[in-house]
């Protein structure tokens, strides 16, 4: 049971977290979120009032 | 309409956000403890253990209540110093009926994984009521209330029936005479029948002679105190398994 | 648990009678007007952080007085001010009374201005409020009268531990509320990072915390795991409160209060995407390295070092990121004590983060567990992290939630940071002396082959640390009741918060000052 366990911890389980890894970093650089992105890092800077889009 | 569309998109996004989440830290918490539900090499085998004697029990509740384990580990480690200084090496079946565990973090005093027995009651009696008339130099609090309080036992059955909803085998016998077993183990002169009927109990779950104390552990025969429990608890800590049988290379304890 | 029941149902008591004047002194206005922000709950927020915070520093530095001079400072008859009782009441009242009521106040003032909107579900943001103060009151109340499960961080007992999960499942739903009806497109980051912090901690909590009372009535009940498994929940629970309480909770803090505070979007957007997934993917494995050489199997504490190592990248990758947010506003560090009180935190996360990894490997940890070490790990991330990025959010928040053009007096911040930067200083460096010490004395042999040390000739060598660690900890009290002052002052409109003042730390004036 251990040994299965192991076994699969060490190949297909270490695949897909470098898998997700990857998803995640792809997802950040990628070229068309950029702009997203800049709009996203300015929401805290203008405060404004409820409802302001 | 294209509006409402798009609201729910964005109700999806965070509804997306909070399952992901959960899920990344949901994966390393299950990998991690569900096995050592089931690998069967958790555990390792050994003979001595038994559950906690009703007294021992109270006692043990006296611990946790004060919060001794901020500052005294029960987990001896298995390396050279701690092992000269405190004894054999904690095993993973001794705290196996430990609900909840006591391994500590932190030793502000020394580790007790195995002070049952090292000292005597009258030690442990007076250490605890002021720890520095025996050791000048501790920074232990007081205990002293501890003499004064007579021991609540009546419920104590429903402690062993509770514990053994959740997996330690106490049998019928030992929850219907619980308080009677443990006024037996806290007055050496009461009925000899019940003292027997105690140590045939314990002793037989344990599969050993000797591992169960009859004593009046804080020297006052007038009632059972919390003191008494506390005592009792700790001078049996760490005495129950018969080291002289266990085989640390064998294959079933290699962990 | 008899004193509990009477309490909860005195405050329910209270609480509906409240209720019920203040709806009947509203006289038709809309007490959920959705053209402005829920601030009120904010300042409560505010101003009960401030008190426990204070209450928690008190009781940390009485406990440290103990240890330094036990004759003084334990009774006999008083049993329920023994340390074992007032440690967890230390360790709750930092953590919990003022971590979580910071944390609350600030997601809830976050969240609405991230989001463009109202504080969703009406009353029930101050059943959130009232009801996690509730069970600070009961938790902390219980610790003195010996109510404890024993576990540590987790150690109210059953009765409290059901009622904060109601609590806590209200404020999810609050949270989540909030960002379902948001008017922004993006989920600002910070909302990311509070977001895992609730759902985790709910997880953590729950699983940690399942138990059996002995009876309904009573306050006693088992854990339902026991040993070697329960040692492990514990510290799956135990170090993922350090990385998603005190760690997450307050990066979201530090998302939006520095680039608020300084008035520039933070550094990169995109590493702070990156950052957030990998370090709560990463961090809910670590815990097996509170058990290194214990009877828990080895390839649970081995897999909990190789995370515990891996986990050093994003946390540095955050501090970064929040460093550099600077970039272009170094002076700030200079002009305004609170952006550098904020900044300083983050050197001591990358401080002790860095530790962390260190000591998780398995032969650091060999010397450095069960001792002060530990102590001063945990310290400098508390007091030098958490400390300080909560004393500059609350700083932030009282001059914002007041609009207040700056606080009362930016000189007392500047007698704060300094006294809680040297006494953390004298706080750790005091500890990890005393942790080293200590752990080498342990292991020390003599010529013979024979054990050096007896076990209390080492408590014997550290007291000289308790009593600098002490007076460690009296200087950072005496900053934060500076603090406390600093801003009943400020709200109160005085000295430089009054209207009209100069604004002495406007983001503004930071561009108006001369060329060099």
């Amino acid at each position: 049971m251990y040994e299965t366990l192991s076994k699969f911890a060490q190949t297909w389980g270490l695949g897909l977290f470098v898998l997700m890894f990857v998803v995640a970093v792809v997802y950040a650089l990628w070229p068309s979120n950029k702009s997203k992105f800049q709009a996203a890092a300015y929401v805290p800077l203008d405060e404004g009032e409820p409802g302001d889009e | 309409m294209s509006l409402i569309k798009k609201h729910e998109t964005l109700e999806r996004h965070s509804l997306a956000l909070t399952l992901g989440i959960l899920v990344v830290v949901a994966i390393g918490g299950i990998v991690e403890i569900a096995p050592l539900f089931y690998l069967e090499n958790t555990i390792e085998k050994v003979e001595g253990m038994r559950p906690y004697t009703p007294l021992e029990l109270a006692g043990r509740n006296v611990y946790i209540r004060e919060g001794c384990y901020v500052c005294h580990s029960q987990m001896v480690r298995p390396l050279r110093d701690e092992v000269e200084r405190y004894g054999h090496y904690s095993l993973a079946a001794e705290s196996m009926y430990d609900h909840p565990f006591q391994w500590g973090s932190k030793r502000t005093g020394p580790d007790l994984a195995r002070v049952g027995g090292k000292y005597s009651d009258t030690w442990h009696v007076d250490h605890l009521k002021k720890p520095q008339s025996m050791v000048p130099e501790s920074v232990m609090p007081p205990y002293a209330f501890l003499a004064d309080n007579t021991l609540h036992y009546e419920t104590i059955g429903d402690h062993l029936k509770a514990l053994r909803f959740e997996g330690v085998p106490y049998t019928d016998d030992m929850i219907e005479s619980a308080a009677a077993d443990l006024l037996a183990q806290a007055d050496p002169n009461s009925d000899y029948d019940a003292q027997d009927a105690l140590v045939a109990r314990y002793g037989d779950a344990s599969g050993r002679e000797g591992t169960v104390r009859i004593a009046d552990y804080d020297g006052n025969p007038e009632k059972v105190t919390e003191l008494d429990a506390l005592v009792a608890y700790l001078q049996m800590v760490g005495t129950l398994v018969d080291f002289s049988t266990y085989e640390a290379d064998d294959l079933d304890n290699r962990r | 648990m008899g004193v509990h029941a009477w309490m909860f149902l005195g405050l329910v008591v209270v609480g509906l009678l409240a209720l019920a004047l203040w709806a009947g002194s509203l006289n038709g206005r809309d007490p959920f007007d959705q053209t402005v922000y829920e601030d009120t709950i904010v300042k409560f927020g505010v101003a009960i952080s401030m008190f426990w915070g204070i209450a928690g520093f008190l009781v940390g530095l009485i406990i440290a007085l103990q240890l330094a001079f036990p004759n003084i400072f334990y009774f006999e008859q008083l049993g329920w001010t023994n340390f074992g009782r007032l440690r967890p009441l230390h360790t709750s009242a930092v953590i919990f009374a003022f971590g979580g009521n910071v944390l609350i106040a600030t997601s809830f003032y976050v969240v609405q201005r991230t989001c463009r909107t109202r504080l969703a579900g009406g009353m029930w943001p101050w059943f959130v409020f009232w009801g996690y103060n509730l069970f600070i009151a009961i938790a902390g109340t219980g610790y003195l009268m010996g109510v404890t499960q024993s576990k540590e961080y987790a150690e109210p007992e059953w009765y409290a531990d059901l009622w904060l999960t109601i609590v806590w499942v209200a404020y999810l739903l609050v949270f989540l509320g909030t960002i379902w009806k948001r008017k922004e497109p993006h989920i600002y980051v910070a909302n990311w990072f509070y977001l895992s912090f609730i759902v985790t901690i709910a997880m953590l909590h729950i699983v940690n915390n399942l138990t059996l009372p002995v009876s309904l009535t009573g306050s006693k009940s088992y854990q339902l795991f026991g040993g070697v498994q329960d040692a492990l929940t514990q510290w799956w629970y135990g170090h993922n409160a350090v990385g998603f309480f005190l760690t997450t909770g307050f990066l979201a803090i530090m998302y939006y209060f520095i680039p608020k505070r300084v008035n520039r979007p933070v550094y990169s957007y995109r590493l702070s995407i990156v950052h957030f997934w990998s370090l709560i993917f990463i961090y809910i494995w670590a815990g097996p390295h509170h058990l290194h050489y214990t009877a828990l199997p080895q390839w649970a504490q081995t897999l909990g070092m190789t995370f515990s190592v891996m986990l050093w990248m994003p946390s540095w990758g955050g501090m970064i990121n929040g460093v550099m947010t600077l970039s272009g506003a170094w002076d700030r560090l200079r002009t305004d004590p609170v952006v550098r009180m904020m900044v300083v935190a983050l050197a001591f996360y990358g401080m002790s983060t860095f530790e962390g990894p260190l000591m998780s490997v398995r032969a650091v940890n060999a010397l450095s567990h069960y001792t002060e070490w530990g102590i001063a790990h945990v310290h400098s991330g508390s007091m030098g992290w958490v400390g300080f990025i909560s004393f500059g959010a609350l700083y932030c928040a009282t001059q914002w939630l007041w609009k207040r053009p700056s606080l009362y007096s930016l000189k007392l911040v500047e007698w704060h940071f300094w006294l809680a930067t040297i006494g953390i200083l004298f706080y750790i460096v005091a500890m990890y002396f005393a942790g080293i010490l200590e752990g080498l004395m342990w292991r020390a042999y003599n010529e013979y082959g024979f054990l050096e040390y007896s076990f209390v000739e080492t408590v014997e060598a550290k007291h000289i640390s308790y009593m600098i660690r002490a007076l460690g900890g009296s200087l950072y009290l005496t900053g934060a009741l500076i603090m406390a002052y600093n801003l009943v002052r400020t709200a109160l409109g005085h000295g430089a918060a009054a209207e009209g003042a100069r604004p002495a730390n406007a983001p503004a004036a930071a561009t108006l000052q001369p060329a060099e």
